[in-house]
C-alpha cells in the first residue's frame, strides 16, 4: 500500500461501503458514513482523554492518578461509564422537567454539530460548507442557551448563579474568539475551513505556512486558545463550576447519565475548539515538515489535537482559578483591545512588503501595546507583601 | 513582565510531573491494600471488650454498669444487663451484660466509653477494615464478636496496656490486703466480740 | 410548497406561536428561539447560508440570551397571573390582521414574485463583503456609529457615579 492509498484508506472504505447501498438510500448512506464516524471518535477520545486528564493531574501534584481498574488503569472510563449509567436519574420536583430533561441534551448536540466543519484529514471533513467558520461559532453559541436552560430549569440558587457565570463569561469570551480568528479568514480570503487547510499546506524548503508562524497569527492563536479554555469553561476559567462557593453550578441538579452528557459535552466542546485552532492556526492535517508529508493526514490532526489537549491539562494542573471581576477585566481591558489591534496588524502585514522590515513592525505593533495593556491590568491592583510560608520550601 | 508567573507555574508542574517518573522519592502515596503505613500505636477505631484469661464469657470485665451506654454521643451502644450475679476473673461476684451491642456504622470513634468506664472494660481497637455487604446482619456487632483477649489489648497498645494492668493489679492486691484486713479484723472482732458487744454494735449503726 | 419547506415551517410557526400562548416568560423565550432557529433553517433551505449562520449567532446565541437576562433580572420568571388573552384581542387581531394583508398584497403585487427568477449561483460570502463596503458604505458606517453611541450610552448608565467627597 501506497503512503496516498493510507492517507486515503477511510474515503476508499466509505466508497467501497457505499457501492453496496442501493441507489435511492446513497445519499442518506454516505451521510450516515460520515457522520458515525465522528460520533464514535470523539466519545472515545473523551474516554481517553479523561484517563490521560486525571493520571496527568496526578503526577502534576506527585501522585499516581488511576491505576486500579485495568492496564495502568486505563479501563477507568468503562468503570466511570457503567456508573454513571447505572446511577439514579435524580430530578428536583420542582424543576422544569422538559427544560430539565432537554438542556443535556441540547448541550451534545451542539457540541457534535460543531464537528460537521473541521477537517480531519484530507478530504475528510463531514460538510465543506461556504462559510464554515461561521457555522462553528453559530452553533458553539447554541451552547449558551443550553446551559442557560440548566441552571434555569434546576430550579436551584447555586444552578442558576453557575448559569449566569457561565453566560455571562461565555458571551466575553466569545467575541475576542471570534475577533482572533477573523485575521485568519482575512489572509485566506475565505469562511471555508477546507479552503483555510489547503492555504496552509504548502512549504517553502522544510517549513509549512502555517498562520501561527506569523506575528498575527501566532498572537491570534495564543489569543484564540485563551478565549477557549474560557469558552470550554475549564481551568482557570472554571468559575461556573466553582466547587468551592457553588458546587458544581449549572449542573449541580443532575445526576447519573444525564450528568455524565454535560461531561460529554464540555470535553467536546474542548475538543471542537481545539480543531478549530487546529484548522485555523496550525494547518490542520497538514505536516509539520515537507519530508513528513507520507504520514497520513488524519495522523498529524489528532497528533496535533492531543498536544492541544495535554496543554489544556497541564494548565488546569499549574493555574488557580480567577476572580470574576479578574476574568472580566482581562477578557474586556486585555483581550479584546489585542484581538482588536492583531486584526489591525494583520492588514498591515497584507499591505506590506514581504521581508524582515514587516516582521519587525508587526511584532513591535503588537508587543509595545500588549505590554501597556497588561500594566493598566496591573494598575489598580492592591500591592500585597511577598508572603513567606513556612513549611513550604 | 507579562506571563511571568504562569510560565513559571508552568515550569514547576512540569517538573513535578517528569520528577514522578524518576525519582520515586516524590510521590507520597501508599498503595493502601497492597502497601501500609505501620500501624501506630495511639491508632484506634472501634470499641472492643476486653475479657481476663481464656474464657470470654467467664473473664469478661464489663459489669453492665450501663454508663458508657449513657455517655456514648451517637446512642451507638445497647446493654441489657443481667438479672443474676455471676462471679468475675477476681472471683467476685458481678452483674454481666446478657446483650451488648455496638452498631459499627454509627459509632463514631470519640473514645468516651472508653475515658468513662471504671473497670476498665471497653478498650478502642486498631482493625479499622469493617465494611461488608451486609449492611443489616454484619454492622451491629454483638457480645461475642466485641470480646477480645487482654492479651490482644497488650499487642496492639503495648504501652497503655502495661499501665492498665499495673493499676488493675495495684487495686486487686488493695482489694485483696484490704479483704485480709477485714478478714483479720473480723478475726480478730470474733474473737473480742464476747468481751467488747457495745463496740460491735455502734460500728453496725 | 415543498416538503422540506413544510418541515422547517412548522416548527417555526409552533415556536413562534408558543411564544405568545406559553404562560411562564421563560419558555416563552425558549419556545421564540426555537422560531429563530427554524427561519434559521429556511435560509439555509434557500441557499443562504451566511444569513442563515449568522441568524443562529445573533438571534438564538446573543438576543435569546439577552432576553432571558433581562426577563431574569427584572422580575420573577413565574408563570403570569394574568390570562393570557387581554381584553382588547379584537382591536389587536384586526391590526395584525391588517399588517399581514398589507404585507401579503405588497409581496403578491412585488415583481420578483411573479415571474421565475433563474437559479442564482451561490452568492459567496466575499460577495457579500463587497457590496458592503462599497456599494452600502455609507448605511453600514451609520449603523456603525448609531451602535458606538448606544454602546456608550450602555456603558455611561451602567457606570458606578464617583462618590462626590475628597
Amino acid at each position: 500500500m501506497t503512503p496516498e492509498t493510507i492517507d486515503r484508506i477511510f474515503i476508499i472504505w466509505k466508497h467501497w461501503l457505499l457501492s453496496y447501498a442501493p441507489a435511492g438510500v446513497q445519499p442518506l448512506f454516505s451521510a450516515l458514513l460520515s457522520v458515525v464516524p465522528v460520533l464514535a471518535v470523539f466519545p472515545l477520545l473523551f474516554a481517553i482523554t479523561t484517563v490521560l486528564e486525571r493520571k496527568g493531574l496526578g503526577r502534576i501534584q506527585n501522585r499516581y492518578g488511576p491505576n486500579r481498574v485495568g492496564p495502568y488503569g486505563f479501563f477507568q472510563p468503562i468503570a466511570d461509564g457503567v456508573k454513571s449509567l447505572t446511577k439514579e436519574d435524580v430530578v428536583p420536583r420542582t424543576a422544569d422537567q422538559a427544560v430539565h430533561f432537554l438542556a443535556p441534551l441540547l448541550l451534545v448536540a451542539a457540541a457534535f454539530l460543531a464537528y460537521a466543519v473541521l477537517p480531519v484529514g484530507r478530504n475528510m471533513v463531514v460538510a465543506n460548507l461556504n462559510a464554515g467558520v461561521l457555522f462553528f461559532f453559530a452553533v458553539g453559541s447554541l451552547v449558551e442557551l443550553a446551559v442557560f436552560m440548566a441552571g434555569w430549569s434546576s430550579r436551584n440558587k447555586y444552578s442558576l448563579l453557575g448559569a449566569m457565570r457561565a453566560i455571562a463569561q461565555m458571551i466575553s469570551y466569545e467575541v475576542p474568539l471570534v475577533l482572533a480568528s477573523v485575521v485568519v479568514i482575512m489572509a485566506a480570503g475565505s469562511l471555508s475551513t477546507v479552503t483555510i487547510v489547503n492555504m496552509q499546506a504548502s512549504y517553502t524548503g522544510i517549513w509549512p505556512h502555517w498562520f501561527v508562524f506569523t506575528p498575527w497569527g501566532f498572537v491570534g492563536f495564543v489569543l484564540f486558545m485563551i478565549a477557549a479554555t474560557a469558552e470550554a469553561n475549564r481551568s482557570p476559567f472554571d468559575l461556573p463550576e466553582g466547587e468551592s462557593e457553588i458546587v458544581a453550578g449549572y449542573y449541580i441538579e443532575y445526576s447519573g447519565f444525564k450528568f455524565a452528557l454535560f461531561f460529554l459535552g464540555e470535553y467536546l466542546g474542548m475538543f471542537a475548539t481545539s480543531g478549530m485552532a487546529i484548522t485555523l492556526f496550525l494547518g490542520g492535517w497538514a505536516a509539520p515538515f515537507s519530508f513528513l508529508t507520507w504520514v497520513p493526514s488524519y495522523f498529524w490532526f489528532f497528533a496535533k489535537l492531543l498536544v492541544l489537549i495535554a496543554g489544556f491539562i497541564w494548565v488546569r494542573g499549574t493555574l488557580p482559578r480567577l476572580r470574576m471581576d479578574q476574568l472580566m477585566n482581562f477578557a474586556w481591558k486585555f483581550m479584546l483591545p489585542m484581538t482588536l489591534l492583531n486584526i489591525f496588524v494583520a492588514g498591515t502585514w497584507h499591505f506590506m512588503a514581504a521581508g524582515s522590515v514587516r516582521w519587525l513592525v508587526c511584532a513591535v505593533l503588537i508587543f509595545a501595546p500588549s505590554v501597556l495593556l497588561a500594566l493598566g491590568l496591573e494598575k489598580g491592583k492592591k500591592k500585597i507583601a511577598a508572603r513567606t510560608y513556612r513549611f513550604a520550601e | 513582565m507579562l506571563g511571568e508567573g504562569i510560565v513559571k507555574g508552568l515550569a514547576e508542574t512540569a517538573r513535578n510531573f517528569l520528577g514522578s517518573y524518576v525519582s520515586k522519592d516524590r510521590l507520597t502515596t501508599v498503595q493502601y491494600p497492597e502497601e501500609r503505613l505501620p500501624q501506630i500505636e495511639a491508632a484506634r477505631n472501634f470499641p472492643f471488650l476486653v475479657y481476663d484469661g481464656e474464657d470470654w464469657q467467664q473473664g469478661m470485665r464489663c459489669v453492665s454498669c450501663l454508663i458508657c451506654e449513657k455517655e456514648c454521643p451517637p446512642k451507638c451502644i445497647s446493654i441489657e444487663k443481667s438479672k443474676d450475679k455471676k462471679l468475675d476473673a477476681s472471683g467476685k461476684p458481678q452483674f454481666y451484660p446478657t446483650v451488648f451491642n455496638i452498631d459499627v456504622s454509627v459509632c463514631m470513634s470519640c473514645q468516651i466509653c472508653v475515658e468513662v468506664c471504671p473497670f476498665d472494660a471497653i478498650k478502642m481497637d486498631v482493625d479499622f477494615e469493617l465494611s461488608t455487604k451486609d449492611r443489616f446482619g454484619d454492622l451491629l456487632w454483638n457480645k461475642e464478636r466485641l470480646s477480645k483477649s487482654n492479651e490482644y489489648y497488650r499487642e496492639i497498645h503495648p504501652t497503655e496496656a502495661a499501665a492498665v494492668d499495673a493499676q488493675l493489679a495495684e487495686e486487686r492486691a488493695k482489694l485483696e490486703a484490704k479483704s485480709k484486713l477485714a478478714a483479720e479484723a473480723k478475726a480478730a472482732a470474733a474473737a473480742t466480740v464476747p468481751a467488747q458487744p457495745a463496740v460491735g454494735a455502734t460500728a453496725e449503726k | 410548497m415543498t416538503i422540506p419547506f413544510l418541515i422547517l415551517a412548522a416548527p417555526t410557526i409552533a415556536g413562534i406561536a408558543a411564544a405568545m400562548y406559553l404562560r411562564n416568560l421563560v419558555h416563552c423565550i425558549l419556545a421564540l428561539t426555537l422560531g429563530f432557529a427554524g427561519l434559521a433553517a429556511l435560509y439555509l433551505q434557500l441557499d443562504a447560508q451566511f444569513v442563515g449562520f449568522t441568524q443562529i449567532l445573533v438571534y438564538v446565541g446573543a438576543v435569546a440570551i439577552l432576553a432571558v437576562f433581562a426577563i431574569m433580572m427584572t422580575r420573577s420568571a413565574g408563570p403570569m397571573a394574568q390570562p393570557v388573552f387581554s381584553s382588547s384581542w379584537i382591536k389587536g387581531g384586526c391590526v395584525a390582521g391588517a399588517v399581514f394583508a398589507v404585507l401579503a398584497w405588497a409581496i403578491y403585487r412585488s415583481a420578483t414574485s411573479l415571474k421565475m427568477l433563474p437559479p442564482q449561483p451561490e452568492v459567496a460570502v466575499r460577495q457579500i463583503g463587497d457590496a458592503l463596503m462599497h456599494r452600502f458604505v455609507l448605511p453600514l458606517e451609520i449603523m456603525g456609529l448609531l451602535l458606538t453611541a448606544a454602546l456608550i450610552g450602555a456603558v455611561l448608565i451602567a457606570m458606578q457615579e464617583k462618590p462626590e467627597m475628597q
